[in-house]
């Protein structure tokens, strides 16, 4: 009746909400990718906290992967596409100053107007670019 | 402790977005491409994520201090500006154009190849872009 694929998506989701009640609750924490690697990378808040989440986060599919083998990514190798979408990403969270998991995950859950109002804006957004790049362009 | 924790907390982190599709490209496109073949499977993984998050901000809210000490962050300015949806929008078209936010492009740094690692390093550049498009404005502000 129901997609497996969905059930496995909501327990998915579950275990990264709690994996982000763990960072709030323990070390007093948000779970923001696009923040916790921000601050390091331009160099304004970066810390070994921030460093061991990022670890954490590249080890434990490595692990994961090595032990039962690799998901598929799908990752396009359009060197053009994969410059333009990384730059977009990166400079778009760092401006709404969070992502997916923080302005998405720790920022709806808190009824935050500034996290619902910047989940809105990237869905539409994404909407809007996968119809025109993939649907009139054809680009992707 | 707090650096083990903050392990852990990747490391869950990581291991679900890869088992839960969050790294599959097609799959993040196709939850996106609302006018086309859609994949409604990333509303499970977003809408399951806030559940244990509302549950962890009213204990965080009786709480005020975390288990290590740390304070509880306290809600930021609910200020809806032109950076935040600017910034979003342009985030979300990234997102569209290859299927990766910030998270699951650290998730596949380690297996994605070469092709995970530039999109890395553009997403790093944009990073540090932001901060020098932002550094004039503050100069400019007394």
């Amino acid at each position: 009746m129901i997609p497996t694929d969905w059930i496995f998506g909501l327990i998915g989701g579950l275990m990264i909400g709690s994996a982000a009640a763990l960072y709030l609750l323990v070390n007093g924490r948000i779970m923001g990718a696009s923040g916790i690697l921000g601050s390091i990378v331009d160099a304004t808040g970066p810390t070994w906290e921030k460093a061991l989440f990022i670890a954490g986060l590249i080890a434990a599919p490595l692990l994961y992967g090595f032990a039962f083998g690799y998901p598929a990514t799908n990752l396009t190798s359009n060197p053009a596409l994969l410059g333009v979408a990384g730059l977009l990403v990166g400079l778009g969270t760092r401006m709404a100053n969070g992502c997916t998991s923080g302005h998405g995950v720790c920022g709806i859950s808190r009824f935050s107007a500034r996290g619902i109002t910047a989940t809105v804006a990237y869905l539409v957004a994404g909407f809007a670019a996968m119809f025109v790049g993939r649907h009139l362009l054809g680009v992707f | 402790m707090r650096g083990l924790f903050a392990l852990l907390a990747g490391a869950l982190f990581g291991a679900v977005l890869t088992v839960s599709g969050m790294t599959d490209t097609a799959k993040v496109q196709g939850w996106l491409d609302l006018f086309g073949n859609w994949d409604p499977t990333l509303a499970f993984v977003l809408g399951g994520a806030i559940l244990p998050m509302l549950l962890a901000w009213r204990i965080a809210a009786r709480l005020e201090k975390a288990v290590l000490g740390t304070a509880i962050p306290t809600p930021s300015e609910p200020v809806i500006d032109r950076r935040l949806i600017a910034g979003s929008a342009l985030f979300g078209t990234g997102w569209a154009i290859v299927g990766l936010c910030p998270g699951p492009a650290m998730a596949v740094l380690g297996y994605g190849g070469g092709d995970a690692l530039l999109f890395f390093g553009a997403m790093a550049a944009g990073m540090l872009g932001n901060r020098l498009l932002a550094l004039p404005a503050k100069a400019a502000t007394p």
